[in-house]
């Protein structure tokens, strides 16, 4: 009687502690989630107040005359400027149309550099002599500050749009030949070995070895690179347009209008966004073979 | 019949990076029968793996002869499976790619490749993971993977450089066991490097001690152990531990060797 009530007993104590367990542990993720909560609320509070500190003063430091409103414009002004665009369109048409010329230009230098950089970067890679031979050339280019090409595109190709792809173009093919040069090197020497062994040709080689593997190396850099083709765009239509983002900035430089200047700068900062949230996008459909760490630290 | 491996006099130097000339291998002989399986041990740093990049054409020798399947390696040859130390599956394709990548490369259709990959994969026990990539799987399932890889184009010559030291140890001999399977349905030649003598002796027919390096056999040694083996019990019979004892002899003494020079080089 007495062994079989202690043993009753010790039953009942180890069914209890797993519960108690049990307990312990989903309080724990919820005390985990509440934290979490709480912290995300106290950034957004946080950056909120970064910005209504920044504009505030900007805005009441103008209002004030501390700082001329003519050079320095004041947010409501931009705000206005901005909205007069979206409603009233510019001196150069539409606003969509200006955006959108920008976009072309940026996205057609940011295509036809990235493409010749992979290619070039891949044949370079692949070639000791013709990386000996032409590296210095190469290296000697790069060093050249490349947005002064712009003038020469505007003066060889014209005022259209095919003088700032070809800007933009440039920008962007040295930062995507680099990475894909240097991720040709770089491939795993073993990797090599078992392609050949499994009876790969150099064509295979180079299609399902040394690209896939560049392949991470160029599509960090086409982040960077996306960014200078949007430099390159603007660049180019400051060199002389007939519309465009760049262009709007550069006319309304001329009027001494500040809050113009501000307001194509916003739209080129959103622009620059959206792009970027494409290309992210862009690069997990590419290598949605790396394992779904954080490779790089993204503001 | 002739052997399915030879190396005659086989010497291997390599370029150090600072300009001076590191000697690998120093008059090698070596000769493995048709459907044999051999193992290769030695300490480290003594030309091990440069052995089988020989065999498999990767490399020449500096001297000497290398035939296999009785021709003289010129290049990368048909035939020849390979199993790397290091991970060598392409880590952006998928368990189905990486294993049909061998028969696509040898100009069969997409549609055969991946049917006879999905049967290799099957075979190695990874039937379900074929639309995983390299980094969702473990290290075994890994070796697993480079295993199909290796044996789906029906190699005469399987080259293994120590192929499943990076595994566990209960993982290992389960791999071990199921190399042994797969080897008997086939009649390859195995030529398997380790440093690990129990691992040597439990998997081979016969094992070539190598020298310190530069490496040359010391001694080669029958296993005359029964097959099929269990590679998890085997070492408890009393013929593994004569075997052991004896090879060990030898073996002790190379490891010395090897293990005094990098105490001395690390010292330097």
């Amino acid at each position: 009687m007495n062994v079989r009530s202690a043993a009753a007993r010790h039953s009942a104590r180890m069914s209890a502690r797993p519960d108690l367990a049990e307990r312990q542990g989903v309080d724990l993720v919820a005390k985990r989630r509440r934290e979490a909560q709480r912290r995300q609320l106290n950034v957004a509070g946080l950056r909120l107040l970064v910005a209504v500190v920044f504009l505030g003063t900007w805005e009441l430091t103008t209002r004030l005359g501390w700082i001329d409103v003519f050079f320095w414009s004041q947010p409501s002004a931009i705000v206005a400027k901005t909205w007069y665009w979206i409603t009233q369109g510019t001196d150069l048409g539409p606003l969509w149309d200006q955006v959108l010329t920008t976009m072309e230009e940026t996205v057609g230098g940011f295509i036809v550099g990235s493409v010749l950089g992979v290619l070039i970067g891949v044949a370079l890679g692949r070639s000791r002599l013709l990386s000996d031979v032409l590296g210095p050339y190469i290296k000697a280019a790069n060093a050249i500050p490349r947005v002064v090409v712009g003038a020469l595109f505007a003066i060889s190709l014209g005022l259209d749009i095919k003088s700032k792809i070809a800007t933009a173009a440039v920008l962007v093919f040295f930062v995507v030949f680099f990475n894909a040069f240097q991720g040709v090197r770089e491939v795993d020497r073993n990797l090599i070995a078992n392609a050949r062994i499994l009876g790969a040709g150099d064509r295979q080689l180079t299609t399902e070895i040394l690209i896939p593997s560049a392949l991470s190396w160029i599509v960090a850099s086409l982040h960077t690179s996306f960014g200078l083709a949007l430099v390159g765009a603007v660049v180019g239509e400051l060199f002389g347009a007939t519309a465009g983002v760049g262009e709007l900035i550069y006319a309304a430089k001329n009027n001494f209008d500040a809050a113009g200047v501000f307001a194509g700068m916003g739209l080129l900062a959103a622009m620059a966004l959206v792009a970027e949230a494409l290309i992210t996008a862009l690069e997990d459909r590419l290598i949605k073979w790396r394992p779904p760490v954080a490779t790089e630290t993204r503001i | 019949m002739a052997p399915a491996i030879e190396l005659r006099g086989v010497t291997k130097r390599f370029l150090t990076p600072s300009g001076g000339v590191y000697t690998a291998l120093r008059d090698l002989n070596l000769t493995v029968q048709p459907g044999e399986f051999c193992a290769v041990v030695g300490p480290t740093g003594c030309g091990k793996s440069t052995t089988l990049a020989l065999i498999s054409g990767l490399e020449p020798p500096s001297e000497g002869e290398v035939d296999v399947l009785g021709q003289p390696v010129t290049g990368i040859a048909d035939g020849i499976g390979y199993m790397f130390q290091s991970d060598a599956v392409f880590p952006w394709k998928t368990v189905l790619e990486n294993v049909a990548a061998g028969p696509r490369y040898h100009r069969a259709s997409n549609r055969d490749a991946r049917l006879k990959a999905r049967g290799w994969i099957a075979r190695v026990g990874l039937a379900g993971f074929e639309d995983r990539y390299p980094y969702q799987l473990s290290g075994g399932m890994r070796k697993r993977v480079a295993l199909a890889q290796s044996l789906i184009n029906g190699p005469r010559i399987l080259l293994m450089d120590e192929p499943f030291s990076a595994l566990d140890v209960q993982t290992r001999s389960l791999m071990e066991n199921e190399l042994l399977g797969l080897w008997a349905a086939t009649s390859a030649s195995v030529v398997f490097v380790t440093h690990d003598l129990e691992e040597a002796i439990s998997l081979s027919d016969r094992v070539f001690v190598i020298t310190a390096g530069p490496g040359t056999v010391k001694s080669t040694y029958q296993v005359d152990l029964p097959r099929p083996r269990n590679v998890a019990e085997i070492r408890f019979q009393p013929r593994f531990a004569e075997i052991y004892q004896e090879i060990w002899k030898d073996l002790r003494d190379e490891v010395l060797v090897s293990y005094e020079r990098q105490k001395r080089s690390g010292a330097a």
